[in-house]
């Protein structure tokens, strides 16, 4: 088992490794994650960095390997387990509910930290702990003004916030930030980045981004993945430097 | 977790205050017709939880509706004098075993699967009855007597009286009513409707969905064997079609006929489908061709039901008001 | 109890199978690459058997009355599809449930309509009417021989055409991953109008051959349609291999519980299929 503790490691990754019949979506990737830290995924699409966040999120079972969160073996554990454990995610997909309001959304993720909501008798919406965390979470995003409107009607880009708020209204240790600017603007982008650079001061970021600007500004880590194998990790400077990666991967982003 | 609207909390209300005033002045016969709709409407708002709230489409209601009506036939149909405080408890409690091992098989698959192992899961249940020599099979078992409903040696209530039963109903169908709203209020109702829109997010949030979705459904099939119970302790008589597939479907036309996830919808359902198989068959012998084309109408045209009239009713004065309105201002 | 006594059980079980088989493989199909849930399924069944006895009354054919009365339960079928199915493929299984539930009533009271409550029969054709002898002592019906015959017929066509052929392909296709079919351009409106009409057509026919040895009642559509939807169940949703394995299975233990547990029969069944999904939820096979 792996022994975390002395070390900064928050989580561990040894022989990860995800199949699909005859296709290796992820293959044999061994990768740690320091606690407090930036560490952003980045790679071509179809690398393998969706699936990867989903082994860790617990939404994918791997085919082999383990993940390891603070001395817990996370390689079974079921996705609600995970979030339980502190681990929070947001969907490159935005997977809010949309008949919800904006504050409903938030109110259902914050509600997951109580003991149990096998409650039936209580109103629901009594509960200020719950009604507090989900309010700091809009408040986060920029979103408190907004609680009653119904998420279907919110902008794409008040949406992505929504994704956003719906993973801080759980309060997790380790945030998964899949694509969190995708199809944002510049401005609500530029939102987005200064608040995950407030969270990084408290919290451990694992960001799958295409946007290399963002990355490079607030990343201390980066990963570099192709075709599911992790081709390098190191600091910014070290991967920009690096000639493998630039053939394969930033080499690309150049020319185009 | 739907606030209900104040123009349907009137309505509600004034269903009520028509309930309680109408035995008064109506035929014995339509109050044992009204007794046999609220029944139904229990029987409806239980499934409603299942499948409005939870989203989850059960194709064997009926059979925890029969288990609680069998419930009481078996233990109590030679009484001549038994408690309802015993009985009543027996019924439900035999309604929630079978719903917990039902819904342990079940909610364990989802889609085509789930609708398939309820269906035939209860149609076990069903010719267990049927084919069973201890219970009578499909002649079918009798009640000698009605419940007691005593304090000490003090009656309550006399349940064979046919209007003292049907208050004794309407009172624990407003309960049943009431109490489906505390739980959708309560924490357990945020998760189950969350559960109902994206399944897959609630449970990457944080929560245990088979849970919930297990208790839900036990919730459901417990309320449905109180119906069960009721429309054994009205009618005396209990058959195995209580638990036939044909029950459970057409319940099913109840709750989308009424309006789905709304937890008043159904009892509109139930009023609507028993006047429908009522009257209908003085209409013609072969109603059921009716009955099957206006639920393929409703179906088309009215997915969410007689409810989802009462916005679109609403709106015409309003905008009538608005044009009026606009009219003057500009 | 003798040996050909369970022998004929085996072959009553084994003939019951076959019918299910192909009631089974239309609905599986309907499930798996529509995602509809179609209770009338069961309906088809009887809609066959009740064209056969019509069609066979006027021209005193059994063969014939089969020949004309396929074409006319496809036909149904592509009619029921086309103002009716259609529409449910974007909506829920409720919508699904509910719309195939009305069917049903409407086509059972049609047929109540159309002959009464009272029982019917066909008689089985001359030239098929004979008995063979499996042992000293006792015979076994051509007809049921025959039946099973055909169904085997069908079965290995199915077969060719899902395995061998670019439509069979297609449907193998759609079972598997209906996004992707679609996406690869194949009009998927046609090729449900085909699986939905063939599959009925297949329940129909069933219906009709079967019509000479079960008597025609009504209702009959509901039983047929009940135990199809286990042997889907059990089988796989999709696959027509479990649709086979699951027949199979549900018919030699439903005739043998008849005679074995005659209180129990159906319990049996059912039983059984709750076993079976305890051990494998989605079913013994996953679609083909």
């Amino acid at each position: 088992m792996a022994n975390m503790s002395d070390n900064n490691i928050i989580l561990r990754c040894q022989g990860l490794s995800k199949s699909f019949g005859a296709l290796k979506a992820v293959n044999n990737v061994d990768l740690d994650f320091e606690s407090g830290v930036v560490h952003a995924i980045i790679g071509p699409n179809g690398a393998g960095k969706t699936t990867f966040i989903n082994l860790l999120s617990g939404e994918l079972q791997p085919t082999q390997g383990q993940i390891y969160f603070k001395d817990h073996d996370l390689t079974k554990a079921p996705p609600n387990k995970i979030s339980q454990l502190g681990i929070g995610r947001s969907y490159q997909k935005t997977n809010i509910f949309p008949k919800f309001t904006c504050l409903q959304n938030c109110w259902i993720a914050s509600q997951s930290r109580l003991k149990t909501s096998m409650k039936f008798f209580k109103s629901a919406h009594r509960d200020r702990e719950v009604m507090e965390r989900a309010q700091r979470a809009l408040e986060l995003t920029h979103l408190a003004m907004k609680p009653e409107i119904l998420a279907a009607n919110m902008s794409y880009g008040e949406q992505r916030q929504l994704e956003i708020a719906m993973m801080l209204a759980t309060d997790p240790e380790l945030m998964l930030l899949d694509e969190p600017l995708a199809g944002m603007g510049s401005e609500e982008g530029a939102e987005i980045i200064e608040l995950m650079r407030d969270l990084a001061k408290t919290h451990t970021l694992i960001l799958i981004e295409h946007d290399m600007d963002a990355v490079f500004a607030i990343a201390d880590q980066l990963s570099v993945m192709e075709n599911g194998i992790l081709l390098e990790t190191g600091t910014v400077q070290q991967i920009r430097n690096s000639k493998a990666v630039q053939e394969a991967y930033l080499g690309e982003e150049e020319t185009a | 977790m739907q606030k209900i609207s104040k123009p349907v909390q009137l309505f509600l209300l004034i269903a009520l205050g028509f309930a309680l005033w109408f035995p008064s002045v109506g035929d014995e016969f339509y109050v044992e017709l009204l007794t046999n709709i609220m029944i139904i409407a229990i029987f409806a708002m239980s499934l409603d939880l299942l499948v409005g709230y939870t989203g989850l489409v059960s194709l064997g209601h009926a059979a925890f509706f029969g288990i609680g009506a069998y419930g009481l036939a078996i233990f109590f149909g030679e009484m001549n004098q038994f408690s309802i405080w015993v009985a009543l408890p027996v019924s439900m409690i035999l309604a929630a075993l079978a719903a917990v091992v039902v819904g342990w098989i079940s909610i364990r698959t989802s889609g085509i699967y789930f609708i398939m192992l309820t269906l035939a899961l209860a149609q076990m249940f069903y010719y267990y009855f049927f084919e069973s020599k201890r219970f009578n099979g499909d002649d079918g078992m009798f009640m000698n007597a009605k419940p007691d409903v005593n304090f000490g040696s003090i009656q309550l209530m006399d349940l064979s009286n046919e209007h003292t039963f049907y208050y004794f109903t309407l009172g624990i169908l407003v309960a049943v009513f009431l109490f489906l709203v505390m739980i959708l209020r309560a924490p357990f109702g945020q998760v189950i409707t969350g559960i109902c829109a994206n399944e897959q997010r609630v449970r990457s949030l944080g929560y245990a969905t088979q849970r919930y979705k297990h208790v839900s459904f036990v919730i459901a099939g417990t309320l449905a064997g109180l119906a069960g119970f009721l429309e054994a302790a009205h009618t005396g008589f209990i058959t195995p079609s209580y638990l036939g597939w044909h029950e459970s479907g057409n319940i099913l036309v109840v709750v989308i006929l009424g309006g789905l996830g709304t937890i008043y919808g159904p009892i509109i359902g139930a009023v609507a489908l028993v006047l429908l198989e009522d009257f209908l068959p003085d209409i013609t012998e072969h109603w059921k061709i009716v009955l099957g084309m206006i639920i393929v109408c409703v179906v088309l045209f009215l997915p969410n039901g007689i409810s989802s009239l009462s916005g679109k009713i609403f709106r015409i004065p309003s905008r009538i008001m608005k044009t009026i309105f606009r009219t003057f201002r500009g | 109890m003798e040996f050909s006594f369970y022998l004929i059980q085996l072959l009553n079980g084994i003939q019951y199978g076959f019918l299910l088989f192909l009631v089974a493989s239309g609905l599986t199909l309907v499930f798996g690459i529509m995602d509809v849930i179609n209770l009338a399924h069961g309906s088809f069944y009887m809609i066959g058997a009740y064209l056969t006895f019509w069609l066979t009354g006027i021209f005193g054919s059994l063969f014939l009355g089969v020949v004309f009365a396929v074409p006319l339960a496809v036909a149904l079928g592509f009619v029921v599809e086309k103002l009716a199915i259609a529409y449910l493929y974007k909506k829920g299984h409720l919508h699904q449930v509910l719309l195939t539930y009305a069917l049903i009533l409407i086509f059972d009271e049609a047929q109540r309509f159309l002959w009464g409550n009272d029982s019917h029969g066909i008689d089985i054709p001359a030239v098929l009417s004979g008995s063979i002898p499996l042992t000293d002592v006792q015979v076994y019906p051509v007809y049921r021989l025959f039946v099973s015959f055909v169904c085997i017929v069908i079965g290995l066509g199915m077969f060719y055409v899902i395995q061998k052929t670019k439509l069979g392909m297609t449907i193998r296709a759609g079972a598997s991953n209906r996004e992707m079919t679609q996406a690869l351009g194949i009009n998927i409106e046609w090729l449900f109008t085909i699986v939905f009409s063939l599959g009925v057509g297949l329940a129909a026919f069933a219906g009709m051959i079967a019509a000479p040895i079960d008597s025609l009642y009504p209702g009959m559509g509901d039983n047929i349609l009940i135990i199809s939807l286990v042997v889907v169940v059990i089988g796989g949703i999709g696959s027509i291999k479990g649709a086979f394995v699951g027949a199979m299975i549900i018919g030699i233990s439903s005739i043998f519980g008849k005679t074995l547990f005659p209180d129990m029969a159906s319990i049996v069944v059912y039983a059984m299929m709750a076993a079976i999904l305890i051990w494998k939820p989605q079913g013994l096979f996953k679609s083909a």
